[in-house]
């Protein structure tokens, strides 16, 4: 069947900022469904309030409106825009809830816009909990004994019929936010009651708890005459219990015999079948281990990250094909890209292992509760493929960048068996390595099996791992042994360090017999068809399918440029998503690529992300799925023989490895290592800026918590503490005494620091921050950002303004001196990234990341100057002056651009939600207007973030350095008719000064308290700011986490809170209009 | 122990001697299932053949008593990338090495199967020799892989007597099942449908087929070049010219085109998986099937006046089915039995009741 006619302007939603649960998956699925779309001639309107996207780029939609994702905003725009349709489906929950709100109150009728793909019927009948156990029901498709509940006494009473434990499951929210697993009355009571506040209709499900059954996931596509197909089946390692997000996941299914795997796939197909589903979606089993017994957990009737692993996973290209099927066509019609022999109607079948990881954020975040369950924990993800289990998971751990580079984590080998034993039942992000650590200690896969559910198989597999320890721990492994270690996944650094060798002498040994690995291709289809497609992993195998293609264009290294055709350019990516390092970075080394590309060059990844574009397989020339590790590096670098590589755009992760790279004689196009090492060398960019005459804070490096308090005495307090060579301000914190300083240390120390730790004087001033791109001799600044918070909160968490609005001219004058000035000395060649502090009426330099930075893509999409584009060309040896954007200051848009952090604090308990020096911040929004007012206002509504009405409630409780300046913020609010309130401390300072305000009782006062009005449901802001410290007894903590489990809420930087009151009292919503940037 | 695998093509794959230690000529072919390993050894259309596994990791879930396809394993060799030490599965009864041995069939594991699986699709199916011997003459070997020819399999693997299955439920029909190779699930499918199945050797003459009181008959799948069975086709024809309701599957299906005058032919590397698309021109869609055959009938050489082409490959376009002008007769060269494999279009074993006379 052909499209749909009457198909000419379709509008996406895209999935908004990224938080846990909803990450780069969707801009991945959203850009190739744009891009299906053009290909048809479409024009594409897209909406996402998340600026660090790439489908929010001018090249992939005809319109760009980053504008809340809000049914106010996206209604406005169908009005601007009339598109004839929208796409729900490919923008997580995120856009399909808002899809349905626009269905449900009429807009989407009244503007005569059709819903493409899945109807709004099906829709409801997938994700209402009750409409989905009908439909269930009457296909005689088996669920988990549940009710749909709504208050907490329905709760306990169906839970007290069934009996415990039972999960709670709250309807219509992302990663089962509000989710648990209830063990008694007590609990349940919690957690329902929790859920039900966090659901879009106040419904939660009980069920039957079957934690420790199998948890199998389909990933099956249909069409609108009722085509069929299952692009991929997945096991989740961990058993049911996990939340899938959090689970280690294999596809396909390793332990099904064919009679379960038909039976459950068969079941996944009547499912899509009977909820008439057009379009992908992913279906959820529970499989007792112990029978045919099995329960349909889940459906999502969308685009999923699942759906985004499964395309990775077999290079079926999900997202694309589901657009194509919302248009009308049929999967018989649709073309198979991988092979462009065959049809999308076929089932991929895979020849190769592959593994996802989560990554965790309890490395930023270590005091959270490290548990896992139905609540999803993982900011990102990696996924390795590998030719048998072993190897992809020990390629996956690699690929997490986590302290941990193999199957043994320090510390485990010095508990008691007892102790490990006790540490299994515990689920966690480390369980694989204490299970692995039970193996060590002779634990019987089946008596492990019995505490984690593990399959035995699983365990077989981890079994041979410790196994192969065992042997290249009696001392450096002849050729066999080596053999076999390569092929099971082991890297030569941890041979080397079992064997008591050294990484160069094992590869050395490795090299003199021979043991190389080769590159596979994923293919869709295990080599039935010939196929094309440039996406590879490795291998220790005998064929090497990279090599047909592979022509060198080394030995040219420098600025003597090869002739075009023969440059060929390594892109290094960014790996995981994590706090401090997130899709930015893709869109910058996307961008890089397809600059690369215009400019002639032949380009090659390697990443591990499978939620990101830049994994996509038409992205480069050549895809490498990969560790970015120096030796999994180093073997794609001997494959290919690059000309040169980029390291500046995939983060920490790629500039880590400059040096790896120049050491194998790679030429780093750009920056050089040396100068990479120059702005993250203490000593050597002192003496920089010295020579530059730029001042900074007073600051020393130390190694010792002695050497730490030594050097916070001669500078004075407060200072700021931290590690070098982090992203993110990880670790960072502000002292103000020594006491600080002595449990920062003990923290930073808890890992094994290479680097020595900064210790810099704390200036409290206004902090500013540029992104350059240096040429050699000209710089170019797009923009300069201003920050609404003052120095002290990690700049990623910051409300970012441009252009600024307090930079006097002199002071911007020395910014752009002080940028060209210190790219120089560095000899920056492409991006540059500094942060100063206007403090005194003085600019300081705070740091410089000679590398591209989590403001580029915001940047680039406000002013119009295309800063990746322009920077690669640099890059390469053009000079700023013929690029067309001329050099200096680039003009100041007309347009206000707010960029506001979005955080995840509701997954994660235990987590102080006070801003600081280190960033918390998972993802951003970006509010546009003609105005500050309003830009902010629209940042505020984007990040669902409310300032209290007219007779609206607040509670101010602030720290003795804040009490002067909340005084006015608290009567702005008074003066707009908010009832206040604050605990004793803070109320006697504002009712001083002639505000009406009552007091409250504290956390730790008799009830009713400051904690009962909050769970009351009657406070809709909170302005706390915490004292320093990490103490999670204080009461600051507990009110900020009461605020996150309500909520409500709360703001802990006293500027955050002035800037919301500037919106209440200095713009109106009536007044937001949607901007398209494309017209910018 | 070391094991090699030698191609007629000369090529030599060194590896890890699994299964068996005997020697073993056969022809190789590869399957691309990623579960399903028991079904398919036990698969009689395997016979003659040694299967290249292109899913890395087999023996995952080990072997039990439930899951065999025929009396005995069918297949000559098996080669495989990885072989799980040990099963794991709450039907597990053993692992597939111990099977392997005890059947005295001969495997290989460690060897590229990536690599052999594309020589295969590239260069064709050949004949291969498994063996342990360190060492051996290559000349030799290959003079021997270039003789062998897989002949008379349906000989081998047809039933010696016939045996009959009760029904499954209430008895509505009693259909008679060609075994030219017929796997149980087939003989399954048919009995929980309400027939009582008889299954007949290969060489059981028309007559007394058609004396015997079925219903309707099944032509079985079976391995082999279908040309062969001329006897069989001989045979087959009379079938036809009675009002019998007819299904061919397979090889049965070939039998039948060739009964009626098409001729089949060689594929290049034959379709064996469990992911093959196939269109119903009739129902218009498209659906996933399960196949195993190296042979097929020739579009053109069917004659529009006896068949039309009901079911088409989506990958290469080749038939996939045939309905006869003939009432009730029809074919599938794909498995809508499917063990292993996708059990989307068990809806024609309905049609086939259907031609005996029972509701849909």
């Amino acid at each position: 069947m052909p499209m749909h006619s009457g198909i000419k302007k379709v509008l996406v939603l895209g999935s908004g900022p990224i938080i846990i649960g909803q990450a780069a998956e969707f801009d991945y699925a959203g850009t190739q469904a744009c891009r299906a779309l053009k290909e048809e001639g479409l024009k594409v309107v897209l909406v996402n309030s998340n600026p660090a996207t790439i489908m929010t780029d001018k090249d992939i939609a005809d319109h760009v409106y980053i504008e809340p994702l809000n049914v106010a905003s996206v209604t406005q725009i169908i009005e601007k825009e009339r598109p004839d349709s929208i796409l729900p489906t490919l923008g997580g929950q995120t856009g399909l809830n808002l899809a349905m709100a626009l269905h449900e109150d009429g807009t989407l009728a009244k503007y005569g816009v059709r819903l493409l793909g899945t109807s709004p019927e099906s829709i409801r009948k997938a994700e209402d909990r009750q409409g989905f156990k009908d439909c269930m029901e009457s296909i005689d498709q088996p669920c988990v004994t549940s009710d749909v509940v709504e208050s907490v006494a329905d709760a306990v009473a169906f839970a007290g019929s069934i009996g415990y434990p039972v999960i709670v499951r709250p309807a219509y929210t992302l990663g089962g936010t509000g989710g648990g697993i209830a063990y008694d009355e007590a609990s349940l009571r919690e957690i329902a009651d929790r859920g039900i506040n966090l659901s879009r209709v106040g419904q939660v499900l009980i069920e039957r708890c079957i934690s420790g059954w199998k948890e199998i996931e389909f990933e099956v596509m249909r069409d609108s005459v009722g085509n069929v197909i299952t692009i991929c089946s997945m096991e989740n390692v961990d058993p049911v219990g996990v939340h899938t997000g959090d689970s280690i996941v294999v596809a396909p299914t390793q332990t099904l015999a064919n009679k379960e795997f038909q039976m459950l796939r068969s079941a996944a197909l009547e499912i899509i079948s009977a909820l008439e589903i057009e379009g992908g979606c992913n279906v959820q089993f529970a499989l007792n281990p112990a029978s045919y017994e099995y329960a349909v957990i889940e459906v999502n009737p969308r685009v999923s990250r699942s759906s985004a692993l499964a395309s990775k996973a077999t290079g079926y290209p999900i997202a694309r094909v589901a657009a194509k099927v919302a248009l009308g066509y049929t999967l018989d019609e649709i073309p198979n890209a991988i092979t462009g022999k065959t049809m999308a109607c076929f089932e991929p079948t895979i020849d190769y292992c592959v593994l996802k990881l989560p990554r965790l954020p309890f490395d930023k975040f270590t005091t959270a509760s490290r548990t896992l369950g139905t609540q999803m924990k993982a900011t990102g993800e990696v996924m390795a493929i590998g030719n048998s289990f072993e190897s992809a998971l020990l390629k996956a751990i690699r690929s997490l960048e986590l302290p941990v580079k193999s199957l043994k984590m320090d510390g485990l080998d010095e508990l008691y068996t007892e102790e490990i034993e006790d540490r299994m039942k515990n689920v966690d992000d480390q369980r694989l390595f204490v299970v692995a650590e039970a193996l060590r200690r002779g634990f019987s896969p089946e008596r492990i099996n019995a505490i984690t559910k593990y399959d035995v198989w699983f365990l077989d597999r981890l079994l041979q791992i410790v196994k192969m320890e065992g042997k290249l721990e009696k001392g450096v492994p002849n050729a066999d042994v080596l053999r076999q270690a390569k092929d099971m996944g082991f890297s030569d650094q941890w041979i080397a360090q079992l064997s008591g060798s050294t990484a160069g002498d094992i590869r050395a040994l490795r090299e003199a017999h021979g043991i190389r690995p080769v590159f596979k291709k994923v293919d869709t289809c295990a080599g039935e068809f010939d196929a094309d497609t440039p996406y590879y992993y490795s291998t220790y195998d005998e064929e090497n399918e990279a090599d047909d293609s592979t022509e060198s264009s080394a030995d040219q290294g420098g600025y003597h440029l090869p002739p075009v055709p023969k440059r060929k350019v390594l892109v290094l990516g960014s790996g995981p998503i994590r706090i401090g390092q997130g899709i930015e970075f893709d869109y910058c080394s996307v961008h890089s690529v397809w600059a690369l590309k215009k400019l002639g060059c032949e380009t090659i990844i390697i990443n591990n992300n499978p939620e990101t574009v830049s994994t996509d397989f038409d992205v480069a020339d050549k895809l490498y799925f990969e560790p970015l590790t120096a030796e999994d590096v180093a073997a794609v670098v001997e494959q290919e023989k690059p000309w040169g590589a980029v390291v500046q755009f995939g983060g920490q992760t790629a500039i880590k490895l400059a040096q790896a790279l120049t050491d194998m004689g790679v030429f780093i196009l750009g920056t050089s290592a040396d100068g990479v090492d120059a702005a993250e060398d203490r000593e050597r960019f002192d003496e920089i800026l010295n020579d530059c005459r730029i001042p900074r804070a007073k600051g020393s490096t130390v190694f010792t918590t002695e050497e730490a308090l030594n050097a916070a005495h001669e500078i004075g307090y407060p200072v700021l503490v931290r590690p070098s060579y982090v992203l993110g301000g990880q670790g960072m914190e502000i002292a103000y005494s020594d006491r600080n300083i002595v449990e920062f240390m003990k923290v930073i120390n808890q890992t094994v620091q290479e680097h020595p730790i900064l210790v810099d004087k704390y200036l409290m001033g206004r902090e500013v921050e540029v992104d350059g791109i240096f040429d050699g001799e000209d710089i170019l600044i797009p923009g300069i950002m201003e920050h609404v918070e003052r120095a002290g909160i990690h700049s990623g968490d910051s409300i970012s303004v441009y252009p600024p609005l307090h930079i006097e001219e002199k002071h911007r004058q020395t910014i752009l001196q002080y940028t060209r000035d210190l790219s120089k000395a560095l000899g920056v060649i492409g991006l540059v990234n500094i942060q100063f502090i206007i403090y005194n009426d003085g600019v300081y330099v705070i740091e410089v990341n000679p590398r591209s930075s989590r403001t580029i893509p915001y940047i680039s999409k406000v002013t119009g100057v295309p800063v990746i584009d322009l920077a690669t060309r640099v890059m390469l040896g053009e000079k700023l002056k013929d690029l067309g954007y001329g050099t200096g200051l680039y003009q100041e848009s007309k347009y206000f651009a707010v960029k506001m952090p979005v955080f995840s604090f509701e997954k994660l308990t235990d987590v102080d939600t006070g801003l600081g020096p280190e960033m918390k911040s998972t993802g951003e929004v970006l509010g546009l207007a003609e105005d500050f007012p309003h830009a902010m206002r629209k940042a505020f509504k984007g990040a669902g973030l409310k300032a209290p009405k007219e007779g609206g409630r607040a509670i101010i409780t602030v720290k003795d350095e804040d009490k002067a300046e909340i005084v006015d913020i608290a009567r702005g609010f008074a003066q707009m008719g908010v009832e206040l309130y604050a605990t004793a401390g803070t109320c006697q300072v504002l009712v001083d000064a002639g505000i009406d305000c009552k007091p409250v009782a504290r956390v730790s006062e008799a009830h009713p308290n400051i904690s009962d009005m909050i769970a009351s449901g009657t406070v809709d802001l909170i302005i706390n700011t915490p004292t320093n410290g990490r103490r999670h007894e204080s009461d600051g903590f507990k009110i900020r986490r009461m605020a996150v489990e309500h909520s409500v809420a709360c703001v802990t930087a006293i500027d955050t809170a002035r800037a919301m009151l500037t919106v209440r009292a200095q713009s109106r919503s009536a007044e937001l209009r949607p901007i398209d940037i494309t017209e910018i | 122990m070391k094991a090699t695998l030698i191609l007629e093509n000369g090529m030599v794959f060194r590896g890890e001697s699994i299964g068996a230690t005997v020697d073993k000529v056969c022809e190789m072919v590869f399957n691309t299932s990623m579960a399903g390993y028991q079904e398919l050894l036990t698969d009689p259309s395997y016979a003659g053949q040694g299967v290249v596994m292109s899913y890395p990791l087999i023996g995952n879930y080990g072997v039990n008593s439930e899951d065999n396809e025929s009396r005995q394993p069918w297949v000559e060799a098996l080669v495989v990338r990885h072989l799980s030490p040990r099963g794991s599965n709450f039907r597990c009864e053993g692992t597939l090495n111990d099977f392997l041995k005890e059947h005295n069939i001969p495997g290989i594991e460690g060897v590229d199967t990536r690599a052999l699986t594309k020589i295969l699709r590239n260069q064709g199916s050949m004949n291969g020799m498994l063996t342990c011997a360190e060492h051996f003459n290559i000349s030799e070997v290959l003079e021997k892989l270039r003789s062998y020819r897989v002949t008379k399999t349906v000989e081998r693997v047809t039933r010696q007597a016939s045996e009959t299955f009760e029904a499954i439920g209430t008895q509505r029909f009693h259909v008679a099942v060609m075994d030219y190779g017929v796997t149980q699930h087939v003989i399954d499918c048919l009995r929980r449908r309400g027939c009582k199945v008889t299954a007949l050797p290969a060489s059981t003459p028309a007559q007394e087929v058609l004396s015997g009181g079925y219903d309707g008959v099944m032509l079985s799948n079976g391995p082999g070049d279908p040309a062969e069975n001329t006897v069989a086709i001989e045979e087959v024809r009379k079938l036809y010219d009675s009002d019998l309701p007819i299904f061919g599957l397979c090889l049965g299906h070939q039998l039948l085109a060739l009964a009626t005058g098409a001729k089949t032919g060689k594929l290049p590397y034959g379709h064996r998986g469990g992911n093959l698309p196939v269109r119903d021109l009739e129902k218009g869609r498209v659906f996933i099937t399960s196949q195993n055959h190296g042979y097929a009938v020739l579009t053109d050489t069917v004659d529009p006046a006896i068949a039309e082409i009901s079911h088409v490959n989506v990958n290469d376009g080749s038939c996939e089915g045939l309905i006869y002008k003939r009432t009730k007769c029809f074919s599938t060269q794909f498995h809508p039995e499917a063990n292993a494999g996708p059990k989307d279009t068990e809806y024609l074993f309905d049609r086939f009741i259907e031609f005996m006379g029972g509701e849909q």
